[in-house]
């Protein structure tokens, strides 16, 4: 079977743009690694009726090729459709510090899957570190679960941009005052200008150090904090590896779209963070707009809806940064790439043998070449070599097993 | 120099130990070609008696002196194991063997009930083998750093567009930030070391995938092994595909797995079928990794001749030009003692091998 559109992620987009197009009679595949729809945001919640709908949980997506007019999507098995729809969402951005390795060291998606997605208390006393508004929502469900947070500590310090962005959009405004109430109530402190520079401990962690940052985070004046946990998250970076893989155009770390969610190939649609980190809300709208690209102009409300939500989105993006001062924190021993166990001392050695871009000192140093492939370390090594982070080309969007590969050895399909 | 493969870091290193003053010149930087897409193979046991086995064997002596004087770039002195499916392969594998015997390589034949010994997991049903202990690895891309950094050469990242020429004498190169004069120029530009308008070489590309398992704290794999069949295929004239199992594992755990070989000019996208297939033949000889994970593939890109044999010395229509090219899959393996030789013809010294079969004007 040929359908009409593939959508591969159940998320708030993915959901969204299925259940669109499956009432506008088109014949729709959607898939998803987990067992579960709802992705990383509706983690836990209830599964929605998604009538008329032919849904495919639990196939991980390695690849994705074009051949003549179709897609083909590959999984445990293959998927073909006409169009294609990208909605894989983002995975957290870290930074690498002195400890960071420890058990007891968490994402704050990772934190946050686990109370809502396994029901399972990461700790007993928690830090909540990094950037972006993210770290509340975390805090909050930390607390919601009968966690200790400590503190919470939010590398970057109010900004203008941000208080002007949140008034002209009430709902975000009145989520944030949530949290801020919630914490209040639970004599949480929120910190800005703050970060945790180290984790320390034996077999686990034991205690962090929390510095104040400058302006542009560099750390002074130190103090350490006692704790079992640290949730650390410092925004998201799109997952965008299915539409690099076809070529698709990004700009930065996600790939570039139109009014209708097209990207620069022709049948590729993608929609949520892939195109750039905006959240759950912006992520249901794109999800609606890319189905107009199947069967017409687009709603103006729709659009203008989009067009505010990304505003807001880059207000965030402008205001909650990941600074460069997070070098200061490492020492020579602090692992870059964990996967690889690559140090800040083996980067150098690299560079100093001449490498002095990403690539060259992956191959040199092996960061980035491990089971995570660079999805961890990526931001890190490319700043440590003085460029942005871009998207990089993986050929495997999931680990896949030689047997499950050999089943695409076939004469016909060329 | 042109090029900061292991070609050009290889020249760097022996020019410079000579005497000469070099400066490298690479648009992409160190290893960012071939190099960096290739297993780093030092192989005697694919070539067939003649002149690229004498330098490959010239080449293996010369790459454990390197490890000596310079190191820090994973020599693997592991030995390869070349294995056959049937009897009839295995007469011919022997036959070969014995050639190369002849020809200075160390090969001893294995039989069938001994594979096990070299290699513990090795699928059953196989025919038997010959062992080759000269073959050897190293981690490509520090090699051509370190060799490059050992030469004290200064490299300069930028694209070389063409060769300066006066009357019929190179006297430099022009790159993207100015002219460079030299007395001599060295072409060691990989796969676009054809395209230089004022002495094109028959060059083209041969592009070959990797795949990359996940990492073993005890990799299953311990020599270089492959099927004879990747004898053939390296010496094949065919346009289509060709694959053969190839498989090894690294210093870092992983297990590499080719070796393919198409002719689609300097395309490097990846096709899932061919990686399919080797991933067949991988698991033909280790079925031990059929239910390990792939983490990871890439596309390199072989720069071959129409004779498959290595281009190097002054070029036949401008002095001062030297060529050290074209050496197909085998560019790590051959790299010291091609550095070798264009040293010794740059500085007037007598040849450790025979030069003549490489002539960059052999071909028509």
């Amino acid at each position: 079977m040929i359908y009409d559109l593939a959508v591969v992620g159940a998320g708030p987009a993915g959901l969204t743009a299925a259940r669109v197009a499956a009432r506008r009679g088109l014949s729709v595949a959607l898939l998803d690694a987990y067992a579960k729809t709802g992705g990383q945001f509706l983690r836990g919640a209830a599964q929605p009726r998604l009538t008329g709908v032919d849904v495919r949980l639990g196939r991980r997506v390695w690849a994705v090729e074009k051949s003549q007019e179709r897609f083909e999507i590959h999984a445990s098995e293959t998927t073909t459709a006409t169009t294609l729809l990208v909605a894989t969402g983002a995975h957290d951005r870290v930074i690498p510090f002195p400890g960071w390795d420890l058990p007891g060291v968490l994402t704050a998606g990772g934190a946050q899957a686990l109370v809502k997605g396994e029901r399972v208390k990461p700790g007993e006393e928690v830090v909540v570190a990094g950037t972006g508004p993210f770290l509340l929502p975390v805090a909050v469900t930390l607390l919601d679960a009968g966690v200790r947070v400590k503190e919470v500590l939010e590398a970057n310090r109010p900004s203008p941009r941000m208080a002007a962005a949140l008034a002209r959009v009430p709902s975000k405004a009145a989520e944030a005052l949530g949290y801020a109430r919630r914490l209040a109530e639970a004599r949480v402190p929120y910190r800005t200008g703050h970060a945790v520079v180290a984790a320390h401990g034996e077999d686990s962690v034991e205690g962090v150090t929390v510095a104040k940052l400058t302006r542009d985070w560099k750390p002074y004046a130190w103090r350490t904090v006692d704790c079992d946990t640290l949730a650390v998250g410092y925004g998201f970076t799109p997952q965008a590896d299915l539409l690099v893989q076809l070529g698709c155009r990004t700009e930065g770390d996600h790939v570039t779209v139109d009014d209708h969610q097209r990207t620069s190939v022709d049948g590729v649609l993608a929609a949520g963070e892939v195109t750039g980190v905006a959240g759950a809300a912006a992520a249901v709208v794109e999800g609606a707009l890319a189905v107009h690209a199947l069967i017409g102009a687009p709603p103006p409300r729709l659009l203008a809806e989009r067009a505010r939500l990304r505003r807001f989105a880059r207000a965030l993006e402008l205001s909650y940064p990941v600074r460069d001062g997070w070098q200061h924190w490492l020492t020579p021993g602090t692992l870059v790439c964990r996967c690889e166990e690559v140090t800040v001392s083996a980067l150098e050695e690299a560079r100093d043998l001449g490498a002095d871009d990403p690539r060259t000192v992956k191959l040199l140093a092996r960061p980035g070449m491990g089971w995570c492939q660079g999805r961890m370390c990526g931001h890190a090594v490319a700043r440590l070599t003085g460029h942005d982070p871009a998207p990089q080309k993986r050929p495997f969007a999931q680990p896949i097993t030689l047997a499950d590969l050999t089943l695409h050895d076939r004469e016909d399909s060329t | 120099m042109v090029g900061a493969g292991i070609v050009g870091a290889s020249c760097a290193y022996f020019l410079t130990r000579a005497g000469v003053r070099v400066t490298v010149v690479d648009r992409g930087g160190v290893a960012s070609g071939t190099t960096g897409a290739g297993e780093g193979n030092i192989l005697v046991s694919d070539k067939e008696p003649g002149p690229e086995l004498d330098l490959a064997l010239r080449s293996n002596a010369l790459w454990r002196d390197l490890d000596e004087q310079c190191g820090g770039f994973e020599w693997e002195p592991k030995g390869g194991l070349v294995v056959a499916e049937t009897p009839e392969v295995l007469d011919a594998l022997t036959a070969f063997a014995g050639g190369q015997r002849a020809g200075g390589v160390a090969a001893a034949r294995v039989a069938p009930g001994d594979l096990r010994d070299f290699e513990p997991h090795l699928a059953d049903g196989l025919a038997g083998g010959v062992h080759y202990p000269q073959d050897a690895q190293v981690q490509p891309m520090l090699a051509a750093a370190r060799l490059l950094r050992a030469s004290g050469a200064r490299l300069v990242r930028t694209a070389v567009e063409r060769f300066l020429v006066t009357g019929d004498r190179v006297t430099g190169v022009r790159t993207g930030e100015g002219d460079l004069r030299a007395d001599a120029v060295v072409n060691a530009a990989g796969t676009w070391a054809g395209g230089f308008a004022q002495a094109p070489l028959p060059i083209r590309p041969r592009k070959g995938f990797i795949l990359v398992t996940q990492p073993f704290a005890d990799p299953p794999v311990r020599h270089k092994v492959y099927t004879a069949a990747y004898v053939t295929n390296v010496a094949s004239d065919a346009e289509g595909l060709e694959t053969s199992g190839v498989i090894e594992s690294t210093r870092a755990g992983t297990v590499l797995i080719g070796a393919s070989r198409q002719r689609v000019g300097h395309d490097t996208s990846i096709d899932y079928r061919v990686l399919a297939k080797l991933a067949r033949q991988a698991i033909g000889l280790f079925p031990v990794l059929a239910d390990r994970q792939v983490i990871r593939a890439y596309a390199g890109l072989r720069p071959y001749s129409p004779d498959h044999l290595p281009v190097i010395g002054p070029d036949h229509r401008l002095e001062n030009l030297f060529h050290a090219c074209g050496h197909e899959g085998a560019g790590i393996g051959l790299a010291p003692a091609t550095a070798e030789m264009i040293t010794a013809q740059i500085t007037g010294a007598g040849p450790s091998v025979e030069p003549s079969p490489f002539a960059p004007g052999r071909f028509p």
